[in-house]
């Protein structure tokens, strides 16, 4: 069955941005455990040639027009921002090079 | 023998190129906020392209069909069916730290440009094969702070302008090139600027990628001669001219080259050019791998064109660069290679446009391939980023044409209006640059003259028309050489009753 | 006039345009009684004292002026945490998103504004709508108003709180599994989920993109109808928003009357492990519903069995997508000691900011998107979704509605289940198969469980867009034991800090 350990809860943790901490990394590797478990259950269905249903409408080629309307103030998106300057987002140095 | 040399003797190079091409829609892909360029910092933002919690996209029905001649333009399939996956991974530049991409249902698969090469053996034509063309949305743009260089690495913070952010981007991959030997780096290079003519021909977009709305990654692998498996690739970013296109493939065939002569091997990675140098850099690699967990994007619905609307967008296609180019050859009297030549400075339409104003072909050409090509090399732009206009280079050809301009001074008001001084007309009323003819204009500086050298002027009231250059050279220096002599000389004699 | 806090929604917009009340008056007798009694309920996270006069004003002067209002103007309301209200605080019970200003109103408050309905506030919820009890909430667990050691349900237990305490007569939830229909069953109201694409979601802050949808919760079924009405419609703004006329619950509200109407009673849900007290009254619903004249009859839909497992991989594989923004890079949390790296940044922002709960489905939801994973898990939910979607259909060729009750137990004591997140995963047991079929369903109070005199729900689920077949079902029933009653179930409810 789904077996979870510590490492695997600390990769995923890593990918999913939290940094959980180490004392904690047993108790989540439980629960996902039961969880996974649980939800394994799917793989008992059988799905030949079923097509996944990703939303109910059946709606298709949902679009707009291409016309400009009028953004935010942008005083008003910066005021929630936790830092600014020069009318940007500051943000802290980045490691990662996209 | 130099390393380039060397490295086409004992390996095939294998390329591949992903070109990302701004859409230019009036508005973003997926919100209603303007597109366009250069405006102030994070003034073209709005919930949905901030990615505050509660907005939702809606997609941009220019933006799709766009992508959808994109793809009928390089003969590709489109699909009956197709869907935006969300491409999930952290970063500071996207709002909603997941990308709204498409994955495994692109709008466009399966199709192809060919592109002509100049060879040892004559003009070749090479079939790029094109993978997919699908539509994702742009990122905002980072600013590094402190730290030497600007860049990211050794910045201490970062600043973010989101008005990039969401606008729309079409991603054209190809298939692997192979077999295109000592010729790979002219290859891509014939690629892109083909692809930016189509691209430009289609309207869909301004494709300067001085401004980042075409954007070239260049993949690059080489084979050991004789044997069938291809070595490992590397990713180049960073491309962002014909001509670093160019140099990015050719210092990368050597880099590899040198690497695998030693015994080592390629590592897959990311790279990046660097315009000074001309070589390519390693990325750093990412504290967390690759791991983008696509799946459909929820909150759009999925794309379904019908096939009434592709044939009706396929029939309205503009006709395709390389039948235009020949046909307009022939028509404005170029030979080939003249024609070629221009299609390469990517002045084809900067010619057609000049010429739609009353220019002659021969002189659109002259002032376009000739005077302002120099320019543009000289500041390292694309002709098209010169700012000039074919309005405002048929409007300095009538001049010349009328006599109100000489060639010199022709010059002088090109280098104005690329320095941004203004029109033709207001240049040469700024400078006073026009050749004076006017009579009005010129009879004061005359009398002035005559009232100087009243001699001269006694002389030819007697007959005396040799002396008339005292008196025109006099005037010539009181209006700056801008007066036509022969008009000043015709003046004076009048004047003077002869 | 007696209480005005005791009225209706129907009988309050009687009053007002009468004119023998004003709005300003209303909304002063639901904040007082909000402002007095709320600290033993807990149902709100922010009362907008100022702001909500100010609607009522306008609502007076605009009645004043003669000019046009609707039927629901002057009539207070409470809000879920999770909607956008511009320039009101909107934290979805996380500390992630503490102190942030919404710059935009949500297509639903938009249309709750263009009513003259007016916000008494926001109300708390289980974090970013995950959970069935609100105890996930990162400021304090919401009581149960009938008994203050039980949990309100989840996770709009704030509204259904505030709704059963009398504190509004209208409130408006988001259910993604059942978090407006398992809250409105524990608290003895009424609470529709609407067909899916019916009510617009632009400005619900997302937990999961495919299931989310805004709606009401009331008292009765037609004030529930009547709100349905106002929150309905196409919009622009949402791709999935449903381009048709809004189905008429106002007049299936009103019928009482379901003769002649086919019944199925869904087979896989009830029997072992389903508390007595609640299958006793469900049975007597059946009953009550043949007498009315309903045919009634039993109906499999074999898959429902893997409801739970398919929606606890599809709602958090989304939410680990629509979560990431949290990155205290421009709005929220940042926790930030000056040296760290921004990916050092996000990583102590989101650990900080996000209650385990929260985390937990985080990692799920990546966990099942992974590349390895996504066939088994992700891919193959989305295809047992649309075999249980199909079973609905079928059913719905044979009957008009289906029914069950809403939830297997009454409300259970605070922080019980808090450890041990399947057994509170099985509270969603009954909404779930809706809930991924995208269809309408709601909730209506049928009486009190024999074991401990706590409210039970009875779910009635329709075909997709006919969410007004649900309304006719539940204001039958509802006329029908309002006459047994002699009156509604939550005026059974004990007393509040003794007024009430
Ligand atoms: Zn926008």
């Amino acid at each position: 069955m789904s077996r979870i350990t510590r490492e695997e809860v600390a990769k995923l943790a890593e990918l999913a941005r939290l940094d959980l901490p180490e004392s904690e990394l047993d108790e989540y590797a439980k629960q996902l455990e039961i969880i996974l478990e649980s939800v394994a259950k799917v793989g008992e269905v059988s799905t030949k040639d079923v097509k996944p249903m990703s939303h109910a409408t059946g709606l298709v080629n949902v679009f707009r027009e291409d016309v400009t309307k009028e953004s935010l103030s942008r005083d008003e998106i910066l005021r929630s921002a936790p830092a600014t300057e020069d009318d940007r987002f500051r943000v802290p140095r980045i490691l990662d090079e996209e | 023998m130099s390393t380039y040399d060397q490295a086409i003797k004992k390996y095939d190079p294998v390329l591949g190129l992903e070109t990302h091409v701004e859409l230019s829609t009036n508005s973003k892909m997926f919100c209603g906020c303007s597109t366009e360029f250069g405006a102030d910092p994070n003034k073209q933002t709005c919930p949905t392209c901030l990615g505050l919690p509660g907005s939702l996209p809606v997609a941009n029905a220019i933006g799709i069909e766009s992508t959808i001649r994109i793809g009928l333009a390089l003969n590709c399939s489109i699909a009956s069916y197709s869907r935006f996956a969300r491409k999930n991974y952290f970063y500071p530049d996207m709002p909603k730290d997941f990308q709204t991409s498409q994955y495994d249902e692109p709008l466009c698969s399966n199709g192809y440009l060919d592109v002509l090469v100049d060879t040892d053996e004559g003009t070749k034509t090479f079939r790029v094969e094109i993978e997919r063309v699908h539509l994702e949305e742009d990122t905002g743009k980072l600013t590094h702070a402190g730290g030497a260089t600007g860049r990211i690495h050794g910045a201490d913070y970062s600043l973010v302008d989101y008005n990039r952010a969401g606008i729309p981007l079409v991603e054209i991959v190809t298939k692997p090139v192979p077999d295109t030997g000592e010729y790979a780096p002219l290859v891509a290079k014939a690629y892109v600027t083909e692809l930016r003519d189509l691209l430009r021909g289609l309207n869909v977009s301004d494709v300067r990628m001085e401004e980042g709305s075409l954007r070239c990654d260049v993949n690059l692998s080489l084979t050991p001669k004789g044997s069938k498996t291809w070595g490992t690739r590397t990713e180049t970013k960073n491309v962002n001219s014909l001509r670093s296109v160019e140099r990015a493939i050719r210092s990368e065939i050597e880099r590899q080259s040198l690497e695998l002569d030693k015994g080592n091997k390629i590592k897959q990675e990311t790279r990046h050019f660097q315009e000074d140098t001309g070589t390519t850099r390693s990325g750093r690699s990412k504290v967390v791998a690759e791991e983008y967990r696509y799946f459909p994007e929820p909150d759009l619905v999925p794309i379904a064109p019908d096939k009434a609307w592709i044939e009706k967008l396929k029939k309205a296609l503009p006709e395709q660069p390389s039948i235009r180019r020949t046909r307009l050859a022939k028509e404005w009297g170029f030979t080939d290679l003249e024609m070629r030549d221009v299609a390469t400075l990517g002045g084809v339409d900067l010619i057609a446009q000049t010429i739609e104003q009353g220019t002659s072909p021969a002189s659109a050409r002259k002032w376009w391939a000739g005077e302002l090509s120099g320019h543009a090399s000289k500041a390292d732009l694309e002709l098209i980023d010169l700012k000039i206009t074919p309005t405002d280079v048929a409007r300095i050809d009538a001049l010349v044409n009328e006599g109100k301009l000489t060639d010199k001074l022709a010059r002088q008001v090109i280098e104005a209006v690329l320095n941004g001084e203004g029109n033709p007309d207001e240049v040469i009323k700024k400078r006073n640059l026009a050749v004076v003819s006017d009579d009005s204009a010129l009879i004061p500086a005359i009398e002035a003259a005559i009232a100087a050298n009243p001699d001269a002027a006694a002389k030819i009231r007697e007959g005396k028309v040799q002396v008339v250059g005292v008196i025109v050279g006099a005037v010539m220096k009181t209006t700056g050489g801008s007066a036509d002599a022969a008009k000043v000389r015709e003046l004076v004699l009048k004047t003077l009753g002869q | 006039m007696s209480d005005l806090t005791k009225l209706s929604a129907v009988e309050l917009s009687g009053e007002l345009s009468k004119g023998s009340v004003s709005a300003v008056e209303v909304t002063k007798a639901h904040l007082d009684r909000i402002n007095s009694l709320d600290k033993s309920v807990q149902s709100f996270l922010h009362v907008d004292n100022a702001g909500a006069l100010k609607q009522a004003e306008e609502v007076d002067k605009n009645r004043k002026e003669n000019k046009k209002v609707s039927a629901l103007a002057g009539v207070p309301l409470a809000l879920k945490d999770v909607l956008t209200q511009k320039g009101i605080p909107t934290t979805c019970g996380s500390k992630i998103l503490e102190g942030w200003i919404p710059p935009y109103d949500s297509t639903v408050v938009k249309n709750l504004k263009n009513a003259g309905i007016v916000i008494l506030g926001k109300t708390n919820m289980d974090e970013f709508a995950m959970g069935s009890s609100t105890e996930n909430s990162a400021y304090f667990p919401t009581k149960n108003p009938w008994d203050l050691t039980k949990i309100p349900g989840g996770s709009s237990g704030g509204s259904s709180a505030a709704v059963s305490a009398f504190f509004a007569p209208l409130g408006i939830g988001t259910d993604t599994g059942g978090s407006i229909r398992q809250p409105a069953a524990v608290t003895g109201i009424v609470g529709a989920k609407p067909s899916y694409g019916g009510v617009s979601r632009f400005g619900l802050v997302a937990f999961a993109s495919s299931l989310d949808q805004a709606g009401p919760f009331a008292r009765t079924v037609l004030d529930c109808a009547m709100l349905h009405e106002v929150m309905a419609g196409h919009d622009p703004l949402d791709s999935t928003s449903i381009n048709q006329p809004v189905p008429d619950v106002v007049k299936a509200a009103q019928l009482q009357d379901v003769k002649g109407m086919k019944i199925g009673i869904i087979k896989e849900l009830g029997g072992d492990g389903w508390q007595n007290g609640v299958l006793n009254r469900f049975n007597e619903s059946v009953e009550l519903l043949k007498s009315m004249g309903a045919q009634v009859k039993e109906i499999s839909i074999p898959h429902s069995l893997y409801a739970l497992a398919t929606y606890y991989l599809i709602a958090p594989s989304e939410a680990s997508s629509n979560l990431a923004r949290f990155d205290g890079m421009r709005y929220g949390l940042r926790v930030d000691d000056g040296n760290l790296s921004a990916e050092e940044v996000m990583n102590k922002t989101r650990e900080k900011g996000f209650g385990k709960e929260v985390k937990r489905r985080i990692m799920i939801g990546t966990y099942a998107l992974s590349s390895g994973y996504y066939d088994a898990y992700y891919a193959q939910a989305q295809k047992v979704r649309a075999l249980i979607a199909q079973d609905l259909t079928n059913a719905f060729k044979e009957v008009d509605v289906l029914i069950s009750p809403t939830s297997p137990t009454t409300a259970w004591g605070l922080g019980e289940r808090v450890n041990d997140p399947m057994a509170m995963y099985l509270a969603d047991l009954a909404t779930l198969p809706p809930s991924l079929a995208g269809i309408p369903a709601m909730s209506v109070p049928i009486g009190l469980a024999d074991e401990d005199k706590l409210p039970v729900g009875l779910q009635i689920i329709a075909p997709f867009m006919n969410d007004d077949r649900m309304y006719r079902v539940g204001g039958a029933i509802e006329a029908s034991l309002k006459t047994k009653w002699n009156g509604l179930l939550i005026d059974q409810a004990p007393a509040l800090g003794g007024a009430k």
